[in-house]
């Protein structure tokens, strides 16, 4: 039993950070607002470079053979510095239901795999839609699109589908509505195999966005933490007030009982996927109820301030409003875990902490 | 990462389910806040101890089994599982020992550490005074040196366990021109020394579970004194974050209650018309799973040579604000029926211990610290805000 991270999986994560510390200060990300694309082309590469997209290939493949543990601090730093490029799902979405898929049916293996490397090289970029994603999200930059009929997956170029542009209250995100036509030859996983892909990619969504929660929760504290050090009223830093210090200390304590649901699903998704579930919901739910009470209880902080265009808190409030919705809201996450309470062989109690405990997640 | 047991932790769990099975008393105690109870629990104390089962995470040398973290929160998933008597002196082994073990002499540490995990000594609290509760630096009971010895003069109040303890642990003022935090010094004091008067206090649910606690001229020899004369608030510092932290609370408590909360709610589900009863028992399961998950990540950081902050307040607040939750949803999952007090085996069946519960709950926000004190302590200590 060992719920720490390694020295190597510390690393990452603070090289990704310095990277976005240095490349994405709040100026930069509403310059992209400014761009056609909202995408910063500097930044994407570098992300490639540092093998984001690769990490959880299998090696045989090309890829980093990493695991969902050790990409999870670093979605989690995506959300801190609430980074707009869809790195996250690029890395914990797309790139792994190729994967899925060139596993799971050899006969499209050959073209996926080259298109697996060109995503892992930054040539490509592969959006993926699930039927709970009423939108996809930089639909409009993307090469291939990996999408569901059904069960079925089917993968189509950029050309054969006609994206609606949507505008979303998050000015980071770009979002598209798609209208597309399956047919014989875009089918790459038919409804058996896509089923299991569809279900696993699920939970890779749904984590991916628990994990940039939490990030964005703990970043909005931070900003709401120095704002009430600086502002000042009655001759005193409005941070004093304990009616201020309590709004703030309740947001910590979400914070801080998210972070371990959060690592926990990524454990599960990466030792044993079918029966991350529950584990994927628990983190969902708990980590977009963190962002939610960030979000409103910084502005609150803020007071006037936080209600302005001007005030960069906005970029994180967005994000955690948005990202809480997506890969499934907290209603349907809640229900998977109360379908599996309901049922009377569920492994519950004190000594089911970490459930049968001989081999992962054993429910 | 790797979130499974290892083999001799496996072996661990099975031992201590074995033993709890062939040990825990068939029929539940009495309250150990009357004296029937608190014999019962005492005598349960020494089964406990005859196992070497009494604090599995001491040195053997004092009754313990040198046991990690880790496999201190696997015993209490086993001993909560088995459905364990609450343990009478949890002032003692989870909050003292634990001070002692950092601050006391090794003479102080085989003569008091020994009898309480040989549960021959059961301890009560005395911190808080009429004039000292959240702002505890008000303390005034002065205990004034003496030659050898230190003579008590004051009052304590909401002293826990105190009608029947041998013995309390608390903040006195050994330097009477002192101030505040300074001055103060870590003593330990025998209930029955000439002088010491104890009143009982009824708690909520009419049972003496605190007591007032009057000094009058007691004397207590200079080796009952805990670490250096004047350095008391650090060392209570030191243990109001056990209390908080780590070692009262540990999740296996809770998690039993949310199981009973899951099992009641599966009865009662298809007459319930409170449709938000269900979203409370969703969360409730996943809070408390949450603070289990989180408690084992502190565990194995601790084990693995961390050290433990302002964050063990989160923990406070966290867990007793769930207890409160459980037990309100439960209660009105029982409906008008839970004001009732079991009087017959058929309702105990159906009622459980969710009434008593509920009202123990009650008490949780307050004692260890209010959760306004702790929510002060995130703020400043965790976050950084400002103090004034």
């Amino acid at each position: 039993m060992d719920f720490t991270f390694n020295q190597d999986q510390q690393m990452f994560t603070e090289t990704l950070a310095a990277l976005l510390a240095a490349e994405l200060p709040a100026d930069r990300i509403r310059q992209r607002w400014q761009s056609d694309s909202g995408i910063d082309a500097a930044l994407a590469a570098q992300l490639v470079e540092l093998g984001l997209p690769a990490m959880l290939v299998p090696e045989a493949l090309g890829g980093l053979g990493l695991d969902a543990t050790d990409f999870i601090q670093l979605a989690e730093c995506c959300g801190r510095f609430a980074l707009p490029e869809p790195a996250v799902e690029g890395a914990l979405v797309a790139a792994p239901l190729l994967v899925d898929i060139i596993h799971g049916n050899p006969s499209a293996a050959p073209r996926l795999t080259a298109l697996l490397e060109e995503l892992m090289a930054g040539e490509a970029a592969v959006a993926v839609g699930h039927h709970l994603n009423p939108y996809v999200n930089f639909a409009g930059q993307a090469d291939w699109f990996l999408l569901g009929h059904g069960n079925a997956v089917h993968l189509l170029p950029a050309s054969e589908v006609a994206i609606t542009a949507v505008k979303s209250v998050d000015p980071s995100r770009r979002l598209g509505e798609l209208a597309w036509r399956p047919s014989a030859a875009t089918l790459v996983a038919d409804a058996e195999l896509g089923a299991a892909c569809w279900r696993a990619t699920l939970n890779r969504g749904a984590l991916g966005n628990a994990a940039q929660l939490l990030g964005l929760a703990d970043a909005m504290v931070k900003q709401a933490v120095a704002y009430s050090a600086d502002r000042q009223q009655f001759g005193k830093p409005i941070g004093v007030n304990q009616a201020v210090k309590h709004l703030l200390a309740d947001c910590a304590v979400q914070i801080e009982f998210a972070r371990a649901p959060v690592y926990r699903a990524a454990y599960t998704v990466a030792q044993a996927a079918t029966r991350a579930d529950w584990a994927v919901s628990h983190a969902k739910v708990v980590a977009g109820e963190a962002a939610q009470l960030a979000a409103r209880n910084s502005i609150q902080v803020f007071g006037a301030m936080g209600y302005t265009w001007e005030c960069d808190l906005q970029i994180w409030a967005k994000r955690g409003w948005v990202l809480d919705r997506e890969w499934g809201d907290a209603g349907f996450h809640k229900n998977r875990v109360h379908e599996w309470l309901v049922q009377p062989n569920a492994l519950i109690g004190p000594e089911y902490t970490f459930g049968r405990g001989d081999q992962p997640h054993a429910r | 990462m790797e979130l499974v047991y290892t083999a001799k932790q496996n072996q661990f769990r099975a031992e201590v389910r074995e033993w709890m099975n062939a040990n825990v008393p068939a029929t539940p105690l009495q309250s150990f806040d009357c004296k029937e109870g608190f014999e019962q629990h005492i005598a349960w104390e020494k089964t406990l101890a005859a196992g070497n089962w009494g604090m599995v995470t001491w040195p053997e040398a004092y009754g313990g089994r040198n046991c990690s973290l880790v496999e201190w929160l696997i015993f209490e998933e086993e001993y909560y599982r088995a459905d364990a008597p609450l343990r009478v002196n949890q002032n003692g082994i989870f909050l003292l020992g634990p001070t002692l073990m950092e601050y006391a002499t090794d003479a102080q540490k085989a003569r008091f550490l020994t009898k309480m995990a040989a549960g021959e000594e059961m301890w009560a609290q005395a911190w808080s005074e009429p004039g000292a509760g959240s702002d505890m630096a008000a303390i005034r009971c002065k205990a004034e040196p003496e030659g050898d010895e230190f003579v008590i003069n004051g009052q304590k109040i909401w002293s826990t366990r105190a009608v029947f303890a041998d013995y309390a642990f608390g903040l006195f003022r050994t330097d009477p021109q002192s101030q505040r935090h300074h001055g103060l010094s870590f003593i330990l004091v025998p209930l029955n020394a000439p002088g010491v008067t104890v009143r009982p206090i009824a708690q909520l649910d009419g049972m003496a579970g605190f007591a007032e606690i009057f000094f009058d001229d007691v004397r207590v020899n200079r080796d009952h004194l805990i670490g250096a004369e004047g350095e008391g608030w650090k060392i209570a510092m030191a243990t109001a974050g056990f209390e908080r932290g780590l070692m009262l609370r540990s999740p296996a408590r809770f998690q039993n209650t949310s199981k009973r909360l899951v099992e009641l709610y599966r009865r009662h589900r298809s007459d319930l018309l409170d449709a938000s009863l269900e979203d409370a028992v969703v969360r409730c399961y996943m809070d408390v799973e949450s603070y289990a998950l989180a408690t084992y990540q502190t565990a194995s950081r601790l084990d693995r040579g961390g050290s433990i902050g302002a964050e063990s307040s989160c923990n406070k607040i966290f867990w007793s604000e769930l207890d409160i939750r459980m037990h309100q949803t439960a209660m009105s999952i029982l409906g008008a029926r839970a004001e009732v007090e079991p009087h017959s085996e058929a309702q105990q069946q159906q009622l459980g211990r969710w009434l008593d519960g509920f009202l123990f709950s009650q008490s949780g926000p307050i004692y260890a610290g209010s959760n306004e004190i702790q929510r002060n302590i995130i703020a400043e200590r965790m976050l950084g805000m400002p103090r004034r």
